[in-house]
């Protein structure tokens, strides 16, 4: 298995924020885990980076137990998250947040290839290339967000909510870019609000509830479910 | 040009009636300063001159020590009270290796044919370069023992634990076994040597006075001006275009997104304290060279100026320390040289309460912004 996530419990001090999840991504998949606010979407992802520890079951990736690998390890492995709020290093450049994202490779030449591939994507990062990063339009710093969390060449990328407070083109942009990381090789864990979109593109989902999955599925089968269009697609 | 984000000490806006006063009582301050410095400029200037020169070795002494306070402070939060206990420690290295073992002359051991300067360069920058190490390791062990496991804890715990660490350095080593609690007279590893200046450049020979008038310098001013600015200039190419600077000032920023990149944050902590320590260690000996009189508590008044130099720069700022430091080293010697000596560290403590009181951020400073 790809990723696999195992009957994880996650606190917040007093607060149970994850319940026993379980669910998988396979390789080369999109998969998208849905939810409300509060859900327990994020927790998810930030468990499975390293950043939060679950107090029972496993986390696994490409046959290496994670469970307990700490978060600078696990990028190591192939596992990059872009977290929710962008998370850009607002004193550093353009440049610099980039390489930062290769923070774990040291091939020069290599990183520069990287740069120009995400450039590729985002032209408009090419233009801000010497800005800081704090002084970046939001959706800019969401395209830095997500370029930076190429750089590491990750097998799987966490996006947690890459589409939150874009506008109504930028958001067609960034599906179109997630689906293009996608096409060449990068399976995708999505987390998102918006979740018609993220319906669209991903080819599983599952559905969150106050940190339990409630619902999982082909995609067009959660799509069809009356429950979740009631809940989420507002139809 | 800010390197790492940073709180200000205080949270406090002063209401804009009370920020006027401030302004305006500063503004009356200084006006007062300019023109007691410029009689004296003009009675004297040849005077004025030695005061600025004496205070310019001071400073670049802060500088090298403010520079430790400030990346702490940018990475951590934390100001490390036992930093100018460590710049005490790199003092004492280095007079021991030169009283015990001889360590400025060990070239002549080794290649007895050598000249003498040349041995004692290569043993000077030896002494320097032991105490540096001493300081490094001293500065990460304390950071794991003492600071790494607070470090989420509230801030005051590590502050308190900081100067415990301080105590506990200051009085160990004035424990008979490890230093001593007395002032020792501090044997330099080279000669000092000092010139004066008077309708040219001459040396002093030894017995002699330099006639009324002149302005004296020593070579040991010359090397911490030059020393000073070599660090600074060093540590500005570290965190600017290196792979562990950048690392660095992502660390100050965001440390759990910095972990996401890869980075190791206990590491890059921990060489933060190394950099500040090592140069902690060669601003120790040559202060100990330029004041050769050495004592376990020695480090006590030079770390809280150049704490003041810090928060006067803007705390977190690079370019702050050394300004902040110079600035402390004026103002230090223009007191000595123009009210009086015992008025010197009131001075400083003086600079610090109107600083806090009229901009907290200091001159580089920016007030904290909202993180993204
Ligand atoms: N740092 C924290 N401290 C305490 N509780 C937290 C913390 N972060 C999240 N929680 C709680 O854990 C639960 C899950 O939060 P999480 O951020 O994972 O939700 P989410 O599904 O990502 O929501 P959203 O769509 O709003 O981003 C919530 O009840 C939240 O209040
Ligand atoms: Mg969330």
């Amino acid at each position: 298995m790809f990723l696999e996530v195992e009957n994880i419990n996650v606190y917040y001090g007093a607060i149970h924020a994850l319940q026993g999840i379980s669910f998988h991504v396979n390789e080369g998949e999109i998969v998208t885990l849905i939810g409300a606010n509060g859900a327990g979407k994020s927790t998810t992802l930030r468990t499975i980076s390293g950043l939060l520890r679950s107090r029972t079951g496993s986390v696994k990736f490409k046959g290496h137990d994670i469970t307990y690998m700490p978060a600078e390890q696990i990028v190591r492995l192939g596992i990059s998250h872009v977290p929710e709020g962008r998370k850009i290093f607002a004193p550093l450049t353009v440049r610099e947040n980039l390489l930062m994202g290769a923070f774990t490779r040291t091939d020069p030449a290599e990183i520069e290839a990287s740069m120009q591939r995400v450039f590729t994507s985002f032209p408009r990062m090419r233009e801000r290339i010497n800005q800081l990063g704090g002084t970046l339009s939001g959706g800019e710093q969401q395209m830095l967000a997500t370029g930076r969390g190429l750089m590491s060449r990750p097998g799987l990328i966490l996006l947690d909510e890459p589409s939150m407070g874009l506008s109504p083109i930028l958001v067609e942009e960034i599906f179109r870019i997630i689906q293009e990381i996608n096409s060449q090789g990068t399976s995708i864990l999505l987390v998102e609000q918006n979740a018609l979109m993220a319906l669209s593109i991903a080819s599983r989902a599952y559905v969150i509830e106050t940190g339990r999955i409630v619902l999982e599925g082909d995609a067009r089968e959660v799509a069809e479910n009356p429950q979740v269009k009631n809940a989420y697609l507002g139809v | 040009m800010q390197y790492f984000k940073k709180t200000p000490v205080t949270d406090h806006k002063p209401n804009s009636r009370l920020a006027w006063v401030g302004q305006g009582f500063l503004l009356i301050l200084a006006i007062i300063v300019i023109i007691i410095l410029a009689q004296n400029l003009i009675r004297s200037p040849s005077l004025f001159a030695q005061n600025v020169i004496d205070g310019l070795k001071l400073g670049f002494v802060y500088a090298m020590i403010a520079l430790g306070y400030t990346m702490v402070y940018g990475i951590v939060k934390l100001i490390n009270f036992a930093h100018g206990d460590v710049f005490m420690v790199g003092a004492f290295v280095s007079y021991y290796a030169v009283t015990r073992f001889s360590l400025h002359t060990w070239a002549k051991q080794i290649f007895p044919g050598m000249p003498d300067w040349l041995v004692i360069l290569i043993g000077s920058l030896t002494v320097i370069l032991l105490s540096m190490v001493v300081c490094v390791l001293l500065a990460v062990t304390i950071e794991r023992v003492a600071y790494k496991p607070l470090r989420d804890a509230p801030r005051i715990a590590a502050l308190i634990t900081a100067i415990g660490v301080s105590f506990f350095l200051e009085f160990f080593g004035a424990l008979g076994f490890v230093f001593s609690p007395r002032f020792i007279p501090y044997k330099q590893p080279f000669e000092t040597m000092s010139w004066y200046i008077n309708n040219g450049i001459y040396p002093i020979t030894p017995g002699s006075m330099p006639p009324d008038g002149s302005i004296t310098f020593s070579n040991i001013f010359l090397i911490i001006v030059i020393a000073s600015i070599f660090v600074q200039l060093l540590l500005q190419f570290l965190v600017r275009r290196t792979k562990i600077g950048i690392a660095m000032r992502a660390t100050a920023f965001d440390k759990p997104t910095a972990r996401l990149m890869g980075i190791n944050v206990d590491q890059v902590i921990s060489f933060t304290f190394a950099i500040g320590a090592a140069f902690a260690g060669l601003g120790g000996v040559l202060y100990a060279i330029a004041y050769p009189s050495i004592h376990t508590q020695m480090g006590i008044l030079p770390g809280l100026k150049a704490f003041v130099a810090a928060v006067l720069g803007g705390i977190g700022s690079l370019p702050g320390a050394l300004v902040g430091a110079l600035i402390m080293g004026q103002a230090e010697a223009l007191t000595m040289g123009y009210i009086s000596t015992p008025m010197r560290d009131a001075i400083a403590f003086t600079i610090l309460i109107v600083v806090l009181l009229v901009k907290p951020t200091g001159i580089f400073g920016e007030p904290e912004k909202e993180k993204a």
